[in-house]
Order: structure tokens, then C-alpha cells, then sequence
């Protein structure tokens, strides 16, 4: 099975790279751009699905400072 | 008494680390994939970009051979320093509380700056006096000491900030200034500042050696007498 694993950063931690973007957008005229938040994707053929909510937790994620979240 | 400074792929700081030990006792390298302290007194994991920190930094290094070894010895209670890769690799272990994030600049910041020492007992500060300032380098991108507001709280209570950034000097955005933490035992200590970069009176500063020598102090003392 072909896998996607959304990683964000967890909610209430400074996402300076978020906010890097978010300054940015409006120096090209996007206004009105709000809450950025930069994350990663990660994507992998895995036999055993139902093993992916461990991979995420000891390896491809720190739960200590993100979020994740396995989308089809 | 010996220190053991692990290598792996992508270290940079281990000759350093390794000769900053030496001034103060005997020093070897540990090789990341073998499975031997060879009988070290005290273990530290120096500073670098080990397996390229892919991932994350630190998240690959704590699977290390080695690693395995290190995680036994710190259960059994010998010291584990941590140096800037080497603390992000330790709070990955889960031997130490926390995570390392990027700078809130989002820089490299490579410059000397000044801590003070919170707790100046145990074997990494016990040779220092608490309020004491140490001018020693930060050399990371990835140094923002971060853990949850309760852990924060219960962890200054407990004791285990035993080092902070002078005011004014925080570099990275760490929160409530902290430079350095160790485990509830104190047995594993991790900072992002460079004591093995502050040996010689040639560099500016010898401030880091008060670490090294408070490692073999406590070992003297409370291992080998």
C-alpha cells in the first residue's frame, strides 16, 4: 500500500518557519494570509499497514513536538 | 579514569571533545557501530550532523549499535554527555526530557556567549558555584530547547536546568533560557553550547573545562575510590 504521512507542527509551539511565509506572502501582494504552518510529507510503500501508527511514533515523528496524521 | 567519545557517521566535534577529555583524564573513541564502551568511566556524544540528521536531527543516531550500549550505561547510572548533536541525539533517546527546534532566527549562529550556572552540583557542575558565568561558544541551527509548560515547570522544580543563558544572550529562542538540562537522576546531562570548544587560553576562553573536570571529580569520588 502506498502511504502518505502529513507531519505538522504541534499546535501551540513557534513555527518561525510559518511565520517566515507569512511575512513573506505579501511582499508578492498575497494579502489577507493568516496561521501558516509549514510541515513535511512523507510517503512510502508499506506491506503492513496497520503497522504505520508505530513507524510514525518511534521513528518518521517526534509526538513531543508534532502532529501526524496518515492520509490515503 | 577514562572518558569515551562516540563517532558516528557525520560527527565533527569528537576529536575535539576527545581532546578537551584528554587535558583532564584518558580519552578513546567509541566506534558508533560497535557494541564496546571498552570500560569507560564516562561516555559523551559529541556535537556534528550525525547520519546527515536526516529526518530530524538526532532521530537516526539513537538506532546506533552503540546507542544501545550507551542508553544500558546511563540505566546503570554513569555519566552521559550530551554536546549540541549530541543532546539532540539523547532527547530523540528519551534520556533526556525535551526536543531541539530550529532557531526562532532560522540562522546558523556560530558566537561565544555567556551562561550561568543554575545548579552546581553533581557530575557536570559540581565544580562550578551556582550564579558562576562560563563564556563558551554555540555553533547549531537546530538549538531551540523546547518541552511542554508542565514538564518546563516540574523539571525547574525538580533541578535538572543546570544551565542557562545569561539575560540578553539567548541565541535561539529557547524557552525560559535553558542551555543545558539533565535526566531526574542526574546521571545525563545535554547542552547545546561547546565546553570542548573553550579548553584553551588560545580560543578566548578555558571556561569548559570546568566541565570536564567536575565529570572526573564526581567519577574519583563516587565510581572509582
Amino acid at each position: 500500500m502506498r502511504a502518505r504521512v502529513l507531519v505538522r507542527p504541534k499546535a501551540g509551539i513557534l513555527d518561525p518557519q510559518g511565520q517566515a511565509v507569512e511575512r513573506a506572502l505579501p511582499a508578492l501582494g498575497f494579502s489577507g494570509v493568516r496561521n501558516v504552518h509549514v510541515g513535511r510529507l512523507i510517503e512510502l510503500d508499506v506491506e503492513d499497514p496497520e503497522r504505520l501508527p508505530e513507524m510514525c511514533d518511534r521513528l518518521l515523528t517526534n509526538p513531543l513536538i508534532e502532529d501526524w496524521e496518515i492520509v490515503e | 579514569m577514562k572518558f569515551g567519545v562516540v563517532r558516528f557517521p557525520g560527527s565533527c566535534d569528537d576529536i575535539d571533545a576527545l581532546q578537551a577529555a584528554a587535558r583532564v583524564a584518558d580519552a578513546v573513541l567509541l566506534w558508533h557501530a560497535d557494541r564496546d564502551l571498552q570500560g569507560v568511566d564516562a561516555v559523551i556524544v559529541p556535537g556534528g550532523f550525525s547520519y546527515g540528521d536526516y529526518l530530524r536531527v538526532g532521530a537516526i543516531a539513537r538506532f546506533a549499535p552503540v546507542m544501545a550500549e550507551v542508553e544500558e550505561f546511563a540505566r546503570d547510572g554513569g555519566p552521559v554527555l550530551g554536546i549540541c548533536n549530541g543532546f539532540q541525539v539523547l532527547c530523540e533517546a528519551g534520556l533526556l526530557p525535551g526536543a531541539l527546534l530550529p532557531n526562532v532566527s532560522l540562522k546558523f549562529i556560530f558566537r561565544q556567549v555567556e551562561l550561568e550556572v543554575v545548579r552546581a552540583e553533581g557530575p557536570f557542575t559540581g565544580l562550578c558555584d551556582v550564579g558562576q558565568r562560563l563564556s563558551i561558544p554555540v555553533k547549531h541551527t537546530t538549538g531551540r530547547y523546547y518541552a511542554p509548560p508542565e514538564e518546563l515547570a516540574r523539571m525547574q522544580a525538580a533541578g535538572q536546568v543546570l544551565l542557562r543563558y545569561a539575560p540578553g544572550h539567548n541565541p535561539n529562542g529557547s524557552l525560559r533560557d535553558i542551555a543545558g538540562v539533565c535526566n531526574q537522576r542526574g546521571n545525563v546531562f545535554g547542552l547545546m553550547p561547546h565546553p570542548e570548544h573553550a579548553v584553551d587560553p588560545l580560543g578566548g576562553s578555558t571556561d569548559g573545562l570546568r566541565i570536564f573536570e567536575s565529570m572526573r571529580a564526581h567519577v574519583e569520588q563516587h565510581v572509582l575510590a
